[in-house]
């Protein structure tokens, strides 16, 4: 028994991240930050290869030149090294101090609100309890306690962050599969026999991964800014690695002979959190129209 | 015994036709409300109270009563989603409360549920052909196979694989959702398949179409439905049986043709006078049905449809009825003082 | 709504205790012994030993705890190990300093905030919501410790209007709401104002046009009413959650200070917990994490306790 269409129905659809990316193309200001994250990320990544100097090659004599000087486009720092190298390698660090946490963050704060959310009773309630002591303390010093009791030192830092940005993952994460699994399909994939981890893993995920990649994206700039300033506080990367942070740090003594230099790497911190940021929100209101 | 499709389980059917599907024995559940930080007794919503029936194979057997009355509680007791405080099912000849484990999953593959929500049902995120090829992979069959029935189920059920496989439901109507949900459970092969207000949320004409489908499946592959509805009419044109439920009890309870012409019960009449009357020269002006709605958090004592029945006595006050016959027919049986008098012990037995 | 009450304030105990018990235990994650911090490395035995004692450190570790939670109870978190001064005093002085800039800070945030967002949300779509939209943007995005110095730069060594550090003439004395005084305060309290501002922004904005464009007010404009008393419901209408963010942004301010008071050496508890981090200042550490975070966990329950009040609509469970 066939029945017949009124309408013609469109054609098949290519799958739901090709949409999201086509409504994202649409969005200017998403896509210059698209574009501007692409330039740091290219210029991390290629840093050796491309970068005018060594970022460790110091000179006492070339202290601290202004920008735009002879063959050192953004000057020198403190130590004679020259700024530009120092900027293309510090991304780097930045970059990777930054991502890393949210990615960790993204991946044990999905499994436990998972978990939590499906299991739902007084598991649930344990776990969500002891999180909120977590949630207690203001991230920026919840990740300098941590990162200070655990002592300077970059996988240090990563720790912290990480122990910060996990509970509001897990939040997140826990709110949207409880509220799934209320719903009938849930109910249908329970009647289907299914074991829990077959469901969770086929009918849960999917629709858990959406809400918490969009919050994570925002988490991005906020790791950035963290994570640079535990190094500005002496916290996170160690001398001589280059690091906008650390650089910001070894730099302030020379904010009176040298003020647009010492300001430099933060400039660098501020566009790249800034690009994230518009991008997270473009990626936000291009899956929302799409939903 | 099936269309194009071969069997991908194996069914032995136990005891033959004359042995009932499925056999419900006092089924209770009361729902534990929040208590407030204060509040020292504990309140129950009463959904369902010692319910007890059974439907034979290859019968539809409709359920139906207003809002609130524990059909849907009932359907997801006897589908296992929720645990019954008390009570027994036997399905196929076999206790059900004793399965676990592997039994359990067998159970879940023969008995299945179509819910009234069609896009609650479905995952936004699986393609049609995923969510029904689902069923038959937690079972055990490769993906190309459970990738090939759900082809064949969407052209059963009257969707173009080629053209609806890899939709999202979200891309569908009301009526094709529905009619996936219909292919789903058939992914199973199912023996009994629950249809919880189905059609309800469908256009007419639309509804048409899906309870022709139902039917036709039926008498294909030896189906068994459980069929719940507010809506007499479609219950009316579905069922073999039909049992009538107030506030979470079975207030009457026979074959279809008996239960329109000749109701026994008060409640059941009212229903049937309720239905807005064709007949120009029979208008229906006053409403049935008299007096509040009924809570099941404090349900009345005696008698639950007491208060809004115009033949109520002392004892309705006092005395919960029992099932019993209905002028001496072993299949019609209702629960009121006014049959034959006093109630009679209801006898143990299929009904 | 008693029961809210009495459920919420009981549920902070755990959450203070848990508070408490990783203030205690955090300054053992990090490897090494803490007595270094108190010894030097070649004491001898005898040395090392009392102070063990004296410190409590031979003691297992919960007893440690419990010893260290019964003192502070009465208002006992021992001595800074660097300046020998009581832990309590110290913070309490530093917390003084910190709340003067968080409150000043955060009432300047809010009020731009308030400003901006309410533009934002009354022209929406128009170049001015563009205008704000960019200003919260800016202010959630950019690092805050950079923009202080970027601020430094120019207000302090460029122009020379303000100071560039410290509290006050001749060190982190007494304060006084004096002229002096606040040209100390102002650059870091113009750093610090940018996060409350762009959180305000965006919160303010979202929740005037939600409101404008819902029925009442357009029934109220169709009725004639003036623009101002329109203003004035949306205030009203709007008030809790504002107040209840900006409360709860002087929190966050207050735990999220230390980078903006390094770069200003603001003697707040930002800069005291910088400070005994760097020097291993144990009891000045555990000290300053316990009160800055109970602060916070007060400040939560105050909030979820007053905002009911407000709006009873916002009535968690």
């Amino acid at each position: 028994m066939h029945i017949q269409n009124a309408s013609k129905l469109p054609p098949a659809n290519k799958g739901y991240w090709f949409t999201v990316f086509q409504q994202l193309k649409g969005e200017r200001i998403a896509m210059i930050s698209a574009g501007v994250v692409l330039l740091i990320v290219v210029a991390a990544l290629f840093a050796p290869w491309i970068a005018p100097a060594d970022p460790f090659k110091a000179s006492m004599l070339k202290r601290l030149l202004p920008i735009g000087s002879e063959g050192y486009l953004l000057g020198t720092d403190e130590l004679g090294r020259d700024m530009l190298t120092r900027l293309m390698y510090g991304a780097r660090l930045s970059l990777l101090m930054g991502v890393l946490p949210v990615f960790f963050a993204f991946v044990m704060g999905t499994s436990i609100g998972l978990f939590a959310g499906y299991v739902g009773g007084r598991t649930n309630m344990l776990i969500m309890r002891v999180l909120d002591i977590f949630y207690a303390f203001p991230s920026v010093l919840l990740a300098v306690a941590i990162s200070g009791a655990l002592g300077p030192g970059m996988s240090n830092s990563l720790i912290a962050l990480t122990l910060v940005f996990v509970p509001q993952v897990v939040r997140i994460a826990e709110s949207v599969t409880t509220q799934v699994r209320q719903l009938d399909y849930l109910e249908a994939a329970r009647m289907s026999g299914a074991g829990t981890f077959e469901i969770i893993r086929v009918q849960v995920l999917g629709n858990v991964l959406g809400p918490v990649f969009v919050y994570s994206t925002g988490l991005l700039s906020v790791s950035m800014i963290l994570a640079s300033g535990l190094s500005f506080l002496g916290l996170g990367v160690k001398p001589p690695e280059p690091e906008w942070g650390l650089m910001l740090n070894t730099l302030r003594s020379a904010i009176y002979k040298a003020p647009l230099t010492a300001a430099l790497p933060g400039a660098m911190i501020f566009i790249t959190s800034i690009s994230f940021n518009l991008l997270a929100d473009g990626i936000r209101s291009a899956m929302d129209i799409k939903k | 015994m099936m269309d194009a499709s071969p069997p991908l389980f194996k069914d032995i059917d136990k005891g033959g036709p004359a042995q009932p599907l499925l056999v419900v024995r006092g089924l209770r559940k009361h729902f534990l409300l929040k208590p407030g930080l204060f509040q020292k007794n504990k309140q129950y919503v009463h959904a369902v109270e010692d319910v007890s029936f059974s439907v034979a194979k290859g019968k539809t057997l409709g359920i139906v009563g207003e809002s609130g009355c524990g059909k849907s509680t009932t359907a997801k007791l006897i589908a296992r989603l929720i645990k019954p405080d008390h009570g027994s099912m036997i399905f196929d000849g076999e206790g059900v409360a004793e399965y676990g484990g592997l039994e359990l999953k067998e159970f879940r593959r023969k008995l299945q549920m179509v819910f009234q929500d069609s896009y609650a049902s479905l995952n936004p995120r699986l393609t049609i052909e995923q969510t029904i090829a689902f069923g038959p992979q937690v079972h055990g069959v490769s993906k190309d196979q459970a990738t090939n029935l759900a082809h064949t189920l969407l052209d059963r059920v009257g969707l173009k694989p080629a053209q609806y496989a890899n939709r999202y439901p979200h891309e569908l109507s009301g009526g094709q959702r529905q009619r996936v949900n219909i292919a789903r459970a058939l992914a199973f092969q199912p023996r009994l398949i629950i249809l919880d207000e189905a059609v309800a949320a469908l256009d007419k004409s639309v509804q048409a179409q899906v309870l022709n489908l139902l039917q036709e499946l039926k008498e294909e592959r030896e189906l068994t439905y459980l069929f719940i509805s507010h809506d007499l009419h479609v219950v009316q044109y579905l069922s073999d049986e039909v049992m009538v439920m107030y506030l979470g009890q079975v207030v009457e309870k026979g074959p279809v043709e008996r239960i329109f012409n000749t109701p026994a019960h008060p409640y059941t009449k009212a229903l049937l006078q309720a239905i807005p009357s064709m007949d120009p020269d029979h208008k229906t002006w006053v409403s049935p049905l008299s007096g509040d709605p009924p809570n099941p958090i404090n349900p009345p004592s005696g008698c639950r449809f007491r208060d809004r029945c115009d033949h109520a006595k002392a004892t309705c006050h006092t005395v919960s009825p029992a099932l019993s016959k209905v002028e001496g027919l072993s299949d019609h049986v209702v629960a009121c003082h006014m049959n034959d008098g006093f109630s009679q012990p209801h006898l143990e037995g299929p009904l | 709504m008693l029961g809210y009450f009495l459920r919420r304030i009981l549920y902070a105990i755990p959450i203070a205790l848990g508070v408490t018990v990783i203030s205690f235990v955090l300054v053992y994650l990090a490897p090494g012994d803490p007595l270094n911090a108190i010894a030097p490395a070649d004491a001898p035995a005898e040395v090392i030993e009392a102070l063990k004692s004296a410190y409590g450190l031979d003691r297992p570790l919960v007893a440690q705890y419990g010893l260290w939670l019964l003192r502070a109870l009465q208002g006992d978190l021992g001595s800074s190990i660097a300046s020998g001064r009581p832990v309590s005093a110290e913070v309490f002085s530093a917390i003084a300093n910190t709340l003067r800039l968080a409150c000043v800070a955060s009432f300047l945030g809010v009020f731009m905030g308030c400003l901006l967002g309410g533009i934002a949300g009354y022209n929406k779509a128009s170049w001015l919501d563009r205008l704000a939209t960019t200003c919260s943007v800016i202010g959630v995005s950019v690092p805050h410790y950079w923009l202080g110095l970027v601020l430094t730069i120019v207000f302090s060594i460029t122009l020379g209007w303000f100071p560039a550090m410290g509290a006050g003439p001749g060190g982190s004395g007494e304060w006084s709401w004096d002229l002096e005084h606040l040209r100390f305060m102002t650059l870091p309290a113009l750093t610090l104002c940018v996060i409350p501002m762009g959180i305000i922004t965006r919160t303010v904005k979202a929740l005037v046009s939600d409101m404008l464009e819902q029925e009442f007010v357009v029934s109220l404009r169709a009725r004639g009413l003036s623009p101002f008393a329109i203003f004035k419901h949306i205030a009203k209408n709007t008030a809790p959650t504002v107040l209840a963010v900006a409360a709860l942004q002087v929190g966050y301010l207050m735990g999220g200070s230390i980078l903006v008071e390094t770069v200003f050496a603001w003697p707040g508890t930002g800069f005291l917990l910088n400070t005994a981090i760097f020097q291993r200042d144990i009891p000045l550490l555990q000290g300053t994490l316990l009160i800055l975070c109970m602060f916070f966990v007060v400040l939560n329950l105050l909030v979820d306790v007053v905002q009911p009040l407000l709006d009873p609509r916002m009535l968690r469970t």
